[in-house]
Order: C-alpha cells, then sequence, then structure tokens
C-alpha cells in the first residue's frame, strides 16, 4: 500500500509572526515540519508497516527549495517526496495549494490513501484535505482519530463533537489525522543520515500544468486593511499562599455563576 | 449597504438547529436581501420553523443518507447554485461546515474565506474579517471575482435574534450525486460526551494545559467544569499529546470560545491559545510561572501550582453545594 502524506513547512510557531509588505506571511530563515503533519507521517508509515508492502510519500509545496522540514519527516522514514517550490506560488490561496498538492498525488501515482493534517499551525483555513478529495475526485474522510485499511477500504473514526462516527470508503481516498492521535515517533541517527540522500523531486508550477491558475492572480481574494485588535488589560494578579482558591470563589461570586 | 442573496448552511443535530446556524442567519439578515437556509438532513419540515423565525424565507433540503453530511451538502449546493444564484454562501466552522464549503470550492472554482469573525458590504465588496497572530491583529480580505463568495464563520461571531418571520418553504431537492465524495459512508455513531453543555455554548469553559503534568490530572478540570456546570476545554499541547481528543481543543487551529468565565489551568497562554479564548468575559487563570503571558489578559491571576489552588476550589466548592 503507498500513501502519500501532505506535509507542510512552517516557520517556528512559537516565534512572533509578521506579514511582509504585500500581506503574505513572512517565511524568512529556516522553515520546520509543521508538527500538526507529523501525526499523519506516523500514521502512514504504521499503516504501510502493517500492510507489509508499499511505502510513504511526502508531498510539500514551500517557498526557496525548502527542504529542512521534509528532511525531518524523510528522517522519520518517508521514502521520497515532491517537492513543489517556484516564485509563481506567492500568494496562492488554499483552492490553489489544494490543486498544486492533488497534481503532485498524481504525479506520485498508484497512491492508496493521501493523508493530511485537519489544518497548518500557519495558516490553517482547513479546506485542503477535501478540497484534495473533490479535485481527484476521490472521497475524503475528515477529522480522523483513528484510521484501519484493509479489503480496498479505509475505515475511520471521525471526531464529532459528541464522539465520533464510523465512516468508511473505498480506495484511493483522503483522509485528515487530527493530532494526539499516534505517537510521533524520534527520528533516529540512522534514519537522519538516511534522509540525505532519500530522493526530493522538485518541480515547478509549469511542471504541473498549473500555469496561471495559482499565485495572486489564481487567489480571487485581496487583502483590504491589517489593523491591530484592541487590547485586553490585565487585571489583578496574586500569589498563592495557599488560600488563592478563596479569591477565585469570590470572584466567581461576584458573577453570580455560582 | 447590501447584496442580493444570501445563503446559510444551516446545520442541525436531529431536529434541533445549530445555534451557529441561527447566528448565521442573522446577519445576512443584515447584509442580504434575501435570506435562503441550505439543510442537509432528514427533518427538514421539524426546522423549517426556527429558520424562518431567524430570516430564512425558503429552506432548501436534502436528505444525504449515510453519506458524509459535508460532501452531499457540498454537491446539492453546487446544484442549487447552479438553478438560483446566489451572492455570498455562509457556513459554520464546523466539521460538517468545513467539508462542505471545501468540497463547494473545489467544485465551482472558488475561493474561500474561513475562520471569519464578521463580513460587511462596502460598495460593491463583500469583505470577510479574521484574527491573526493570537488575535493581535485583524485582517480585512475582499472577495475578487464572480460570485457565489464562499465564507465560513467561528461560532459565536454574530448574536442570534429571531425576526419573527414565518416558518421557511421547504423545497426539497432531489437528484443531488455527491459522485465518489458520497462513497464515504457514516456506518455508525458513537456519543462519547453527553453530559454537560457544548464547549462553544458554555456559560464557563475550564481549560487546562500542559502545566497539568500528566493526563490524569485532566481529571481536575472535568470536575471544576461540572461543578460550574461548565464545559471542559484544553490547549493545543495536550491535544498534542493525545492526553484528550481535538474537540476539546480552544485556540486558533481549535475551537473560538466567549464564555461569560473562562479558567486556564496550567496553560501558559501561547498566542495559538489565546485567539481561541480572548474574546471570555471574564478569564481566571492558575499558572505557577508568574511571567506566563497568560496573566497578560486574565482578570484574575493566580501565580501557584495548580495541584494546589484546584482541589481546594473543588472542595470549597462542593462544599456549597
Amino acid at each position: 500500500m503507498n500513501v502519500v502524506v501532505c506535509v507542510k513547512q512552517i516557520p517556528d510557531p512559537a516565534a512572533p509572526g509578521a506579514l511582509d509588505s504585500d500581506n503574505t506571511l513572512t517565511r524568512e530563515g529556516k522553515l520546520i515540519l509543521d508538527e500538526s503533519d507529523s501525526f499523519g507521517v506516523e500514521m502512514a508509515l504504521q499503516l504501510v508497516d502493517t500492510a507489509g508492502e508499499g511505502e510513504v510519500t511526502l508531498v510539500s509545496m514551500a517557498p526557496n527549495n525548502e527542504v529542512s522540514g521534509l528532511r525531518t519527516a524523510l528522517a522519520m522514514g518517508a521514502a521520497k517526496a515532491v517537492l513543489i517550490s517556484d516564485e509563481a506560488l506567492a500568494g496562492t490561496d488554499a483552492l490553489g495549494t489544494a490543486k498544486v498538492l492533488a497534481k503532485a498525488v498524481e504525479r506520485v501515482g498508484d497512491a492508496d490513501l493521501v493523508l493530511t493534517s485537519t489544518e497548518s499551525t500557519d495558516g490553517y483555513t482547513g479546506t485542503i484535505p477535501t478540497q484534495i478529495g473533490q479535485l481527484l475526485d476521490w472521497p475524503a474522510l475528515t477529522f480522523a482519530k483513528h484510521i484501519e485499511v484493509g479489503d480496498g477500504k479505509v475505515t475511520i473514526q471521525r471526531q464529532t463533537e459528541a464522539g465520533y462516527d464510523t465512516v468508511e470508503a473505498p480506495l484511493p481516498a483522503v483522509a485528515s489525522v487530527t493530532a494526539g492521535v499516534v505517537e510521533p515517533r524520534y527520528p533516529s541517527f540512522k534514519g537522519i543520515m538516511a534522509a540525505k540522500n532519500k530522493p526530493v523531486d522538485e518541480v515547478t508550477v509549469a511542471d504541473l500544468g498549473l500555469d496561471g491558475q495559482v499565485g495572486w492572480s489564481g487567489a480571487h481574494q485581496a487583502i483590504t486593511a491589517v489593523e491591530a485588535a484592541p487590547e485586553r488589560e490585565a487585571g489583578e494578579k496574586i500569589e498563592d499562599e495557599g488560600d488563592a482558591h478563596e479569591n477565585i470563589v469570590s470572584f466567581l461570586d461576584e458573577l453570580k455563576v455560582i | 449597504m447590501s447584496i442580493g442573496k444570501v445563503w446559510v448552511l444551516a446545520e442541525a443535530d436531529g431536529d434541533e438547529v445549530a445555534s451557529a446556524a441561527l447566528e448565521l442567519l442573522t446577519k445576512a439578515r443584515e447584509i442580504g436581501d434575501t435570506v435562503e437556509a441550505v439543510y442537509v438532513g432528514s427533518s427538514a419540515d421539524a426546522v423549517a420553523g426556527v429558520l424562518g423565525e431567524h430570516g430564512a424565507t425558503t429552506v432548501y433540503a436534502v436528505d444525504p443518507g449515510d453519506s458524509l453530511s459535508g460532501a452531499v451538502g457540498a454537491a446539492a449546493l453546487e446544484k442549487l447554485i447552479g438553478e438560483h444564484s446566489p451572492d455570498l454562501v455562509m457556513f459554520d466552522q464546523s466539521y460538517d461546515g468545513r467539508d462542505a464549503i471545501a468540497g463547494l470550492s473545489a467544485r465551482i472554482d472558488r475561493t474561500v474565506l474561513t475562520n471569519s469573525a464578521d463580513i460587511r458590504i462596502d460598495g460593491d465588496q463583500v469583505r470577510a474579517t479574521t484574527a491573526i497572530f493570537g488575535g493581535t491583529q485583524i485582517v480585512e480580505t475582499a472577495f475578487e471575482g464572480e460570485a457565489p463568495y464562499l465564507a465560513a464563520f467561528r461560532p459565536k461571531s454574530f448574536v442570534a435574534e429571531p425576526s419573527g418571520g414565518a416558518a421557511a418553504a421547504v423545497v426539497a431537492v432531489d437528484g443531488v450525486d455527491a459522485g465518489r465524495a458520497g462513497e464515504a459512508k457514516v456506518l455508525d455513531r458513537h456519543v462519547e460526551e453527553a453530559e454537560g453543555p457544548k464547549l462553544e455554548e458554555a456559560e464557563v469553559v475550564v481549560s487546562g494545559g500542559r502545566g497539568l503534568g500528566e493526563a490524569e490530572h485532566y481529571a481536575l478540570v472535568e470536575t471544576l467544569a461540572k461543578l460550574l456546570k461548565g464545559a471542559p476545554g484544553a490547549s493545543r499541547a495536550i491535544v498534542d499529546a493525545g492526553w484528550v481528543p481535538y474537540s476539546h481543543q480552544v485556540g486558533q487551529t481549535g475551537k473560538t470560545v466567549k464564555p461569560k468565565v473562562y479558567i486556564a489551568l496550567g496553560i501558559s497562554g501561547a498566542t495559538q491559545h489565546l485567539v481561541g479564548m480572548k474574546g471570555a468575559d471574564n478569564i481566571i487563570a492558575v499558572n505557577k510561572d508568574a511571567e506566563a503571558p497568560i496573566f497578560s489578559v486574565s482578570d484574575l491571576g493566580i501565580v501557584g501550582d495548580v495541584h494546589k489552588v484546584v482541589p481546594k476550589l473543588i472542595e470549597a466548592l462542593e462544599a456549597r453545594a
């Protein structure tokens, strides 16, 4: 079984974000593997392991031929990667990104399953998995907290407000994986060394046949204003000396919630 | 300023219409000349009353059978848009709402604006706003190109108010073929958390973070939430760690909550988290790090150990009950 995992390489989320003069997210400096995607990579490795055959391929769209995040996922055990990097991609919206990723999945060929996170940490539009599914004309099973594959079908536990639904579809299919569902492995030293020599297929927008469909012109949206949000004032701060819970009780009393 | 026709994808759990749908209908009335709803489910006649009461004159209803609601919703909307040409379609930023807006976007080749907190008409432009960087900045984005425009909104972005309208006219939509998207079938449903209010609708939200130390200590959060008739939430860190499911996550990549009281236990207050809760009326934080950013937004901050403060708090509240 072959699994393609869409991964995003993002600025360190612990660092304060910033916008460039064109109002795109600043992506200078080193990019890292979005932690949200580490769950999909781990899930894919486990599914291939269970199937006993096949491999995991990564697909990533990033500026400046960035590979550091890809190397992390390759070190975890993915076999190879497709990297789409092209100046023409600046300003691409979520649908344009999904078009690029769907074409890249087709370029990989023979995928049984595509995994994504539910949303990226930096952009978090949250529509890419289903958009990829629709563009490929594959079913999209979203918000999976558990995935099994067998008999040509994928079965997931889909997160709901009340619990979960069991959802099944014939392969090939797309599934998005929620955080925390598996414990991503740490790359071993051997894995890190091996990752340096794993193939990364670098492609352009033209290679995917998407000239003119992505980037600013394809996005059909324009930022009209960026403003500082009203600040919230900090209130009282007290050191607990054994009775701070009483302050909480009084506060809740004042608010009439108890 | 207004635009012609605004649609709302109205979600419901059985007969009960989601509060987000009523919030969206209320906003739709303000910006649209005609407001209609699209409903995916099998109880159209039961929901037509409350949808009409909030401004929908018509509800287009499609039964998804056992297919995923969002997949059928997207296919139905594609068909209906071809027939009725709405200018704007509004979605709830929910699991099914996200499926529907995403599938529709790819079907009709339109961009999406998601995580929106507001929308307005400016001349001939439709502009939606969203909070970024932990809610420190507000970005306004205009749709370009051809209508319909597709936007998804965080729950509680608007306040639902009835218009006093008559029940919406139900128009059954037949012949919807979702194609391969419809091959994702719901085999069964498991209800795990029937107790207490929903996270996004609760008056009180108690959330836990990494400062709880280990997964078992999340019970403190649940106990306190139950005592206050509230809902338990979580920071991203403990969702990523697998302590609690994604449905509990409050923050940028989780839910936005605006309760009367938000209690943050062992949460440092990364920007990722703050954006999801700083709209609360009152914030109480307990954290042992006096420099934690959560204290910059809290009305009452306790610098202390959650394992000492919270059990005493629970005991005090139980004594009053």
